[in-house]
């Protein structure tokens, strides 16, 4: 008998090393479930759609490996686009398949049509309506090498359900030749010795490192070349974990909610070595303003990042790893003891605090979150005020231990991509600190991580409020708090034991530790539910407008 | 100013929207767009003329670049390169002004294609330069209808030749940023 289309895709996610499937079913996708039952690939059902595509991306960052997704057609598929704009704007891995109607009904408005080709073209970095079952063994080949190569990206197939249905003779092809697509990972020879040279002369030089460097798996090499060169390393929010926090070149985030003695660093440096970044708005502040001193090189694999957002001084396409490979036996060491000095000088006068708030403080909890665990568990994170403490206090150690959507900002992640991550990798504590907004937009997936018996700690800081939005409308809207309460939330400890997980609640500060003692200790899903207020503020806070040195820090 | 950008594209359903869906969600600016096969059916090429500073369409450029199905990419805006348009202008012309028209004609090496009682269509390929001044020339006339197929161009010379040789050689906008 041959096999069908179906059963093509199947054996070429074999062959890609996928054994692990996040989705959920409905009728046009039926074929590839009927395939995917007679083989040794693990399904993972979802209760919405768009938390396939999240755990899918929560899997592919932690692992290093091409998180893979099914749906169905219609709203199935539409139910996945912040999903896939969200992997899209972080660069994350990750391979979707979408049932759809038979081919000989395409645009015809059929019953749960969609074109979702259409629909996710902005937001994918290639896709495909799957018209001949012939060449369906080399797009889904073609569809994992785009999406892990070059800069990474999600990547959509399309597949009709005749199209599923149809036998399919086709072999895998033993190779990927695409014309149009031969992303540069060796970085030009002359402008590696520039940058080589440029870097050793500088007096106050400063790295800053982005997505880039984890998606390469550059960490290593980045810690040779600071302690080379004796250069502080600032990074992204999607950079955290590329550098060690507890290195003592380490300067931690910089940018909106950046370090305050980061973000002075950055007013000071001669030279700005930008890797694996992206120069994101959140991260430059004013772009008038940015790195007044500096001059600016800029290494990343996607040529398009170059020279988009900042004026570069020294352009270098490349891979992040195989850039500072090049790069290390060129440069020169040096001791920059001016520059080391004036780098503590200001970490002594501008240091990150809390600001006022109520008993329990997010950041302190954090802190001691991250001494317990020795910043090494794996963090995901939704996106609000705790995303900033998380990114702040925790203490990153370790890449691809934190898991967020750092350019989309897309509440709803943190959840979902926690139950990726912990399949990802079952033998590490994985924690999803989160907040009473964000965990409701997942909060049906406490479903899906019973079910499949994870360990998952869920770190809930409940202020009753969408806090991110009331602290914009402190600074930006006179004060005016609208749509920012929840009076009708849910009992958080309650939820989870009517789900079967163990529900723990923090009211005061006494309470944390043993709290979170017990929470990793109790080998199931447990949430804790942190009660804070509502007035906390993220310090230190660059107003829309200003440079990053004119930062507002709390007043005590 | 104005780009010409030779760009050699698969030719396969839905590359036109890629591009097309690209200029419009990152705020470029399309003067003009044409698309056919070429030599070998299996990549089409287009010749895209758009307006905008050296930052615009350098990002123009890379983010074409970045589509898959984007083989190959060239702004030839100053290289040497044979440009032409084509127009079809449907001109009103009673008995008594044809002679008139048919010397308009003549100069600007355009055609007559078709006749009709009182109006007759003319057919004029050039640059963009030659096609403004036919359609000012004929405009008192009355131009009832016009279509242009908008900007089709070749590098002079032999470079560019062979398209297989070229496409190992992604040489354009890498580097130097």
């Amino acid at each position: 008998m041959k096999r069908t289309g179906a059963q093509a895709v199947i054996e070429a996610l074999l062959q890609e090393g996928a054994d692990l499937v996040f989705g959920y079913p409905g009728g046009a996708v039926l074929p590839l479930y009927h395939a995917l039952a007679d083989s040794p690939i693990k399904h993972v059902l979802v209760r919405h759609e768009q938390n396939a595509v999240h755990a899918a991306s929560g899997y592919a960052r932690t692992s290093g490996r091409v998180g893979v997704c099914f749906a169905t057609s219609g709203p199935g598929a539409t139910n996945l686009v912040t999903g896939i704009a969200t992997a899209y704007m972080d660069s994350v891995p990750v391979v979707i398949f979408t049932g759809q109607v038979p081919t000989s009904m395409v645009g015809t408005d059929a019953f749960q049509e969609v074109d979702v080709t259409g629909i996710t073209m902005p937001i994918t970095k290639h896709n495909y309506l799957v018209k001949d079952v012939a060449e369906l063994p080399r797009i889904v080949k073609e569809a994992f090498h785009i999406a892990r190569t070059g800069r990474p990206g999600p990547v959509l197939i399309d597949l009709p359900r005749d199209v599923a249905q149809a036998p399919c003779e086709a072999p895998i092809p033993e190779q990927v030749e695409i014309r149009g697509y031969k992303p540069t990972y060796k970085g030009h020879a002359g402008q590696i010795r520039a940058l080589a040279k440029m870097l050793s002369e500088a007096e106050r030089p400063l790295i800053f490192v982005g997505g880039g460097v984890v998606a390469s798996g550059a960490e290593e090499l980045l810690v040779r070349l600071a302690e080379t060169l004796q250069a502080p390393v600032a990074t992204t929010l999607a950079g955290l974990g590329a550098f060690p926090e507890d290195h003592p070149l380490s300067l931690g985030m910089v940018g909106l909610h950046g370090k305050p003695y980061a973000n002075h660093a950055f007013m000071e440096c001669d030279v700005l070595f930008g890797l694996g970044v992206r120069f994101d708005d959140r991260v430059t502040g004013a772009l008038d303003k940015f790195a007044p001193q500096a001059k600016i090189a800029h290494v990343d694999i996607d040529p398009a990042e170059i020279g988009k957002n900042v004026r570069v001084d020294l352009p270098l396409v490349g891979d992040a790893r195989t850039v500072l490979e090049d790069l290390l036996p060129l440069v020169q060491p040096g001791k920059r003891e001016a520059w080391l000095k004036r780098l503590q000088e200001l970490r002594e006068a501008y240091p990150l605090t809390y600001g006022r708030g109520g008993d329990v403080r997010p950041q302190w909890v954090i802190q001691r979150l991250g001494e317990m665990t020795r910043g090494r568990a794996i963090i995901t994170t939704d996106v609000g005020q705790h995303q900033m403490w998380a990114a702040l206090f925790y203490g990153f150690t370790k890449p691809r231990t934190f898991i967020s959507s750092c350019g989309l900002g897309t509440m709803g992640y943190g959840f979902p991509a926690a139950i990726g991550a912990q399949l990802a990798r079952p033998d590490a504590m994985v924690w999803a600190i989160t907040g009473d907004g964000s965990f409701q937009m997942s909060m049906p997936e406490l479903g899906t991580a019973v079910e499949q018996n994870l360990p998952i700690k869920i770190l809930l800081f409940n202020n009753q409020s969408l806090a991110m939005v009331r602290q914009l409308q402190h600074f930006y809207y006179e004060g005016k708090y609208t749509a920012v309460r929840f009076s009708g939330n849910p009992d958080f400890v309650g939820l989870a034991r009517c789900y079967g997980a163990e529900g723990l609640r923090i009211t005061k500060q006494e309470e944390v530790i043993p709290v979170l003692e017990e929470a990793m200790q109790n080998g199931r899903l447990t949430l804790i539910e942190c009660l804070i207020s509502e007035e906390e503020m993220v310090y230190p806070m660059v107003p829309a407008g200003a440079g990053l040195n004119e930062m507002i820090l709390p007043e005590d | 100013m104005k780009h010409t950008l030779a760009v050699l594209v698969e030719n396969k359903p839905g590359v036109l929207t890629r591009v097309a869906g690209l200029f419009a969600r990152r705020g470029y600016n399309i003067e003009s767009l044409a698309v056919g096969p070429t030599e070998n059916p299996s990549v089409s090429r287009m010749t895209i003329v758009v307006e905008g500073d050296d930052h615009t369409i350098e990002q123009v450029c890379k983010q074409l670049h970045k589509l898959i199905d984007v083989i190959k990419l060239s702004d030839i805006t100053q290289d040497p390169h044979v440009g032409r348009e084509l127009v079809l202008i449907k001109v009103n012309a009673e008995p008594h002004v044809r002679g008139e028209i048919m010397q308009i004609v003549e100069v600007f090496r355009a055609r007559i294609v078709d006749i009709a009682r009182d109006s007759l269509i003319v057919e004029a390929t050039g640059d963009e330069d030659k096609i403004n001044a036919i359609e000012a020339a004929l405009r008192p006339f009355g131009i009832r209808e016009l279509a242009r197929t908008g900007k089709i161009a070749l590098v002079r010379g032999s470079r560019g030749k062979v398209l297989e040789a070229d496409l190992s050689e992604q040489e354009n906008v890498s580097q130097t940023g």
